[in-house]
């Protein structure tokens, strides 16, 4: 089998025909880079190197001539960072938001395997990088050797977080909602940004009971909007659905909501992506009464990406402290810091 | 700024008025559909019952209700309900026409156990278009309801309450 795959291999790359060369394209921080996951189209999660807006992305490109021995001719061989928005609805169109590129040779000919180094410095990536039911976007390296009937490429896909800062206004959500003389309630979260890792909290209390209510769940929506003017089309998906009381309420009572967001598969909000795409959230506080009848009220949040501080950890730098006195009682201990932290 | 942990103690709440807690819930509405009983003779027969309402709501002009009703009441109100008012309709228990033909082995429409199965579904039918808080506006509902009799002819409106 594999010998008839080979003589096949063989017999179309002497006329031309079919891939001459492997391509690989292996970033420089490699092994120091951290890696995120990422749910692709097909519900796979799988991990990809994760960059940062204005991050360097440099590494190299190795061409491996499967037949050495035999010139490989070429059209030019480069190097694209690209950064794309693809609508489902319309996947021939790819909108570039990215696009830059580096030549590594000139049209000629490869007589062996080879190395190029490329860099592209402090790359701007403005968006994340999203997977979702109607869209998405993505980030990576497309290496491509040009060849006069086939080019011979290979894609490196990245995953790009933005980070944000501690919003500087942060107001909480208070609002009195109801049925004229039915339900009143007022409801209340403490914040309206919440970071991914963050925890909702915040209660709801009864001013009017005059429904036969059995319980009240909070659930967390996530909404994708696509296309634009007539055309919009929106894409509402449950993310959790999560009960905070069972049993019948009464006037007075209040009730406590404490819920962790580090729980479930959220990203950042996201409103009018190059101006094709947004993905807002909304927490649904819904009351089911003993008849099946839902009241609802839908509030947005906005959700963003904290950035993760590397800090030494405070019992350590505690240690070093508590050392400094021990020393006194133990002499060889103080020695053994002193000369550590002698640094003359 | 260091912030490991996010603070997730309660919100301050308003500590409970005890009248509120261990006082009788706002939303108290009890309906009963009971005492069937059968009136006039021969082909004009036909089955009333009893329909009691106990409530505190404010929208209810009496507290405590009874009037006698019929199954064709009943479609009335049903019908009322659907043309007027927003509120998805639940069903009413069957109409057993089949029962109401001739040389039947039992006492067709008023076979004990037929009554009372249709008993059950006109309290649970009564039961859920109550509560509903649109249906609550409803004239034909209150009419049906705490009325001594349900007049056809009446003029469809809407409750408002003071």
């Amino acid at each position: 089998e594999h010998l008839g795959q080979s003589i096949i291999e063989a017999a179309m790359s002497f006329f031309g025909f079919g891939q001459s060369a492997d391509i690989d394209i292996v970033l420089n921080d490699a092994e120091t880079r951290k890696k995120a996951e990422h749910r692709s189209e097909d519900g796979r999660k799988d991990k990809y190197f994760l960059f940062y807006d204005g991050e360097t992305v440099s590494g190299k490109v190795n061409v491996t001539l499967k037949y050495p021995g035999k010139r490989l001719e070429h059209n030019g061989i480069k190097i694209e960072f690209i950064g794309q928005i693809e609508m489902y609805y319309d996947r021939g169109n790819h909108h570039e938001f990215v696009s830059l590129v580096k030549d590594l040779a000139r049209p000629g000919e490869l007589t062996q395997s080879q190395t190029f180094d490329f860099e592209f410095t402090h790359v701007e990536k403005p968006y994340e990088s999203y997977t979702g039911q109607n869209v998405k976007l993505r980030y990576f390296l497309r290496a491509t050797v040009g060849r006069r009937l086939n080019d011979i490429s290979k894609e490196l896909d990245l995953v790009v977080h933005t980070l944000s800062t501690y919003p500087e206004l942060n107001s909480s959500i208070k609002m009195e909602v109801g049925i004229e003389d039915c339900l009143h309630i007022e409801f209340e979260y403490n914040k309206s940004k919440y970071h991914l890792k963050d925890v909702i909290v915040g209660k709801i209390y009864f001013l009017l009971v005059r429904i036969k209510i059995k319980h009240m769940e909070i659930d967390i929506i996530k909404r994708e909007t696509t296309g634009t003017g007539p055309n919009v089309y929106h894409e509402n998906d449950t993310i959790a659905k999560y009960e905070i009381m069972d049993g019948a309420p009464v006037r007075g009572e209040s009730i406590p909501i404490r819920l962790f967001l580090a729980g479930y598969e959220l990203t950042p909000t996201m409103r009018d992506i190059n101006k094709k795409f947004s993905v807002r959230y909304y927490l649904n506080l819904v009351l089911i009464d003993e008849e099946e009848r839902r009241y609802f009220k839908q509030q947005e949040i906005t959700l963003w990406r904290k950035g993760d501080i590397v800090r030494k950890s405070m019992s350590h730098q505690a240690a070093i402290a508590s050392q400094r006195f021990e020393g006194t009682s133990n002499p060889e201990k103080f020695r053994g810091h002193n000369s550590e932290e002698d640094t003359s | 700024m260091a912030e490991t942990i996010a603070d997730t103690r309660r919100l301050y709440t308003k500590p409970q008025n005890l009248n509120d807690a261990y006082g009788p819930p706002s939303n108290f509405l009890e309906i009963d559909v009971s005492n069937p009983e059968t009136v006039g003779v021969g082909r004009g027969r036909y089955t009333t019952y009893e329909v009691r309402l106990k409530t505190n709501l404010p929208i209810f002009k009496l507290k405590e209700s009874s009037v006698r009703r019929r199954y064709s009441d009943f479609e009335w109100l049903r019908a009322e309900l659907e043309r007027e008012s927003k509120v998805v309709v639940p069903p009413l228990p069957g109409k057993a026409l089949f029962r109401q033909l001739p040389f039947r082995g039992d006492d067709g429409i008023f076979d004990d156990s037929f009554i009372e199965e249709r008993r059950q579904g006109l309290e649970q039918f009564l039961n859920k278009v109550a509560g509903h808080p649109l249906a609550q506006n409803e004239r034909c509902l209150h009419m049906f309801l705490q009325d001594e009799s349900v007049d056809k002819n009446y003029t469809p409106s809407k409750i408002r309450q003071a």
